[in-house]
């Protein structure tokens, strides 16, 4: 792994990057620029793919994003978007491919080509399209007991349409890799002993060290882009915000600024801020949440239950200023809807003050027990090269010294405005990741105190949506990480595309790294560590 | 050294008093809409074109709710001429079919192991089942325990609208578990597929798959409605209506 960042290009601004690329691949590619959404678009042939994805991620520091596919009548558009920091525009390679072809050169063998495996396995398990050169095509989303050639994201196919259930068991046999004499796989799942998420793991293990984890997910596939398709976008915005019900305010976020971007509006600047506060309530619910399930994990009972009181304290807090103690129903196209009075404001500082201290004296408590620390320290490390390579995000990827937060990169709602700061550790392990929870934490408040120290008065929603046909992308720090949500709109204003990439299926993929060469009793810590949704991975 | 013990001792007892009293701390449970009757038919319409999962229909004078289609949108409440009422408190479990003979609590005792199973959910569910252990809820002290396999469970706890490829893990899981069991389904998808299913990749919920006997409506429903539903299992507690009616009450299949 050399030299992973190597700018001495000029990326900074929309207008320098299209000089570059135009200077860089004159006659090759066609470049363009889109002033209103920051976007730098380049229009590529097959041939050319690979050398763009290897230019942009290995010489320019851009990180993927997403891979967006659609199916026209005549062809297949792949959308490949790039993100690099504030300054850097987003970029979208876009690649068109004839219809009667459904073949893509695949570019999992890059330097950051992990970073697209698990987005070419999903285009090519749920519309088929082949990507060459790929080692590991074939059961991914859809596993084995799923009807051969029957690819669900295809124009043709009837999402209504309903399947008998199968009687014979899927027979999942990944590749083993471990030889030695008693080695053995041990299948943990998809059911599990106690509240935990459907999904299966297998662990080769030669005796008390496993050795490698082979995960399995989209036990919990609800088809939710699929189901989007030819609904109206206010219906549509159910499953935005049900698919992953623990960030559903963020996923909802994500949607709606996607469809105000389609139809060319913008929120009102008290729905602007008070679409920060609320982000932030759930980030500092959700990574209570995390804080919960890593002491858990490690049997601490007492601070165990101090977490679930804080956590549960958060939840009270979020309905009595939301009405919903997940925040469903809160955000709108074109603004929110809750609209908290001068009280409810004064309420939610004091209690998020209170919130906030009582996080600082649990962490306190848990720096100086040290049959905790011993527990997390090394344990589930990702170096920050692997973070890197896998595109990791959110406070993952921030606890291995990846600085990337999207409202830092591509600001939304009053973030641009907002004076905080995004944590990073270097370490990798559990404990840096810990210790990155209670310090977003922190921000979390900060902001949250900031934006309603000076919450602008005004109307709390745009009238004006007028629902059009476009598409747009859009993107939000959601409690995990990244989140990009692609919408497309068609004529009569249903939705025609959605495409979600949330940060659990992002990081997922990574988590294998963290689970290699370990005690067998670490393993729920390193999962905890992680805390992920299988449900926002899976949709 | 931390010291834990001190931690613990200086918060005290933070668990609420539900079931032996009543719990209306603010922020427990979103509430939720029920029947209600109203001045208008427009206002009728108004509502049942409003609500996305059909869960309003007319009825007499005003609207009945199907609690089990509710997904707690708001889209009844916010922006509508004559909204239904809206009603606090939590104990919404319902059993499915009220003719059932339910003898099992003096099979069972007081105390219950329960099994988890996860056919789907979004996340928001198991968030509020996992709260049942908190201090608040303990649901301990109530004989409620998790158990590790479904060979000692007597009740299995299920949310989500059943994903295809849970449907067989589902059954089999159901299957385990020793006879005389209880199913009890939580969350709108449990109970009717919710924004979900039926589709190419989920079912109408856990009914689809094995036999469900208590609901537990809500998107999600709060930790106390999910205790309310296993304290139905053991009878301790008086069940609500998956019908909620205009005149208020009585359920009757539509
Ligand atoms: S809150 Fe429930 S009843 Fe009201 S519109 Fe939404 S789903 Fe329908």
């Amino acid at each position: 792994m050399a030299v992973l960042y190597r700018i001495h290009d000029d990326t900074s601004d929309l207008a320098s990057f299209l000089e570059l690329c135009r200077v860089h691949w004159r006659g090759v590619v066609v470049a363009s620029a889109d002033e209103a959404d920051n976007t730098c678009r380049i229009d590529c042939g097959t041939e050319r793919l690979r050398d763009i994805c290897q230019w942009l991620t290995d010489d320019l520091g851009f990180a993927f994003a997403t891979l967006v596919a659609e199916q026209a009548p005549k062809n297949w558009l792949l959308i490949y978007a790039f993100y690099k920091d504030a300054k850097s525009p987003l970029v979208r390679v876009e690649l068109k491919l004839d219809a009667a072809l459904s073949v893509a050169p695949s570019v999992v063998d890059l330097l950051h080509g992990p970073s697209f495996d698990w987005h070419e396995r999903e285009v090519e398990d749920l519309f088929g399209l082949h990507f060459e050169g790929h080692p590991r095509l074939g059961e991914f989303v859809l596993h084995e007991d799923w009807l051969e050639g029957i690819n669900p994201m295809r124009r043709d196919f009837d999402a209504n349409k309903r399947f008998e259930p199968r009687t014979t068991e899927p027979k999942w046999e990944p590749p083993t890799i471990v030889t030695a004499p008693g080695a053995f796989a041990m299948p943990i799942g998809p059911v599990f002993s106690d509240f935990a998420e459907s999904a299966h793991f297998l662990l080769e293990t030669v005796g008390e060290d496993v050795v490698r984890t082979i995960p399995r997910f989209f036990y919990k596939y609800r088809g939710v882009e699929k189901i989007a398709e030819g609904q109206p976008p206010d219906r549509a915005l159910l499953l935005a915000e049900r698919f992953s019900g623990t960030a559903a305010f963020a996923h909802g976020l994500a949607f709606c600024q996607a469809i105000e971007a389609i139809c060319g509006i913008k929120p009102p600047p008290r729905a602007l801020a008070l679409r920060a506060v609320l982000a932030e309530l759930e980030r500092l619910r959700s990574h209570a949440a995390a804080i919960t399930g890593i002491c858990n994990s490690t049997a601490l009972a007492v601070a165990t239950s101090q977490a679930a009181l804080i956590e549960e304290r958060l939840l009270r807090l979020t309905c009595e200023i939301t009405g919903h103690r997940y925040l469903f129903g809160a955000v709108v196209p074109g603004g929110v809807i809750c609209n908290p009075s001068q009280t409810d404001c004064r309420h939610l500082t004091a209690a998020v003050g209170e919130i906030t201290h009582e996080l600082r004296r649990l962490l306190q408590m848990l720096r100086y027990s040290s049959s905790f620390l011993d527990r997390l320290e090394e344990v589930g490390v990702v170096t920050e090269d692997q973070a890197l390579s896998y595109g990791l995000v959110g406070p993952i990827a921030r606890a291995s010294g990846v600085a990337r937060d999207i409202r830092k990169v591509l600001p939304y709602a009053v973030y641009g405005s907002t004076d905080f700061s995004v944590p990073v550790e270097r370490e990798g392990d559990g404990y840096a990741r810990l210790r990155v929870l209670f310090a977003e934490a922190a921000q979390s408040a900060g902001i949250i105190n900031k934006v309603l120290s000076s919450l602008p008065d005004g109307a709390i929603c745009s009238d004006e949506l007028q629902l059009r046909a476009g598409a747009a992308l859009s993107a939000v720090e959601a409690p995990l990480g990244a989140a990009f949500h692609w919408v497309r709109l068609d004529n009569g204003g249903n939705v025609s595309r959605y495409r979600v990439t949330p940060p659990s299926f992002t990081n997922w993929h990574g988590f294998h790294l963290a689970a290699e060469n370990f005690a067998f009793q670490d393993f729920p810590i390193i999962l905890a560590s992680f805390g992920l949704s299988n449900a926002e991975c899976d949709r | 050294m931390a010291n834990w013990v001190l931690k613990g001792l200086r918060t005290g007892i933070r668990t609420t008093s539900y079931p032996a009293g009543p719990d209306d701390a603010p922020g427990i449970s979103p509430g939720r809409p029920i029947g209600t009757s109203l001045s208008s038919t427009t206002a009728v319409d108004q509502l049942v074109r409003n609500c996305p999962t059909q869960a309003i229909a007319p009825d007499g004078s005003g609207i009945a709710i199907d609690q089990r289609r509710c997904i707690h949108c708001f889209r009844c409440q916010r922006g509508v001429d004559e909204p239904p009422i809206w009603q606090q408190g939590f104990e919404w479990a319902a059993y499915v079919d009220d003719q059932a003979p339910r003898k099992l609590a003096a099979i069972f005792g007081r105390s219950l192991h329960i099994r988890f199973v996860d056919a789907g959910a979004c996340g928001a569910c198991m968030s509020e089942a996992r709260q049942i252990n908190n201090p608040y809820y303990n649901m301990h002290r109530l004989g409620f325990f998790i158990t590790p396999t479904p060979r000692n469970a007597d009740v299995l706890l299920v949310a989500g609208p059943v994903s295809d490829a849970m449907r067989l893990p589902l059954s089999k899981t159901y299957e385990a578990l020793p006879t005389p069991k209880r199913v009890v389904a939580i969350g709108a998808c449990a109970a009717s597929g919710g924004v979900f299913g039926p589709s190419f990749a989920a079912s109408a919920g856990i009914a689809d798959v094995i036999p469900v006997d208590v609901v537990v409506p809500g998107c999600p429903p709060p930790p106390l409605a999910i205790l309310h539903g296993l304290l139905l299992v053991v009878e301790r507690k008086p069940p609500s209506n998956v019908f909620s009616r205009a005149s208020g009450g009585s359920k009757e299949s539509p």
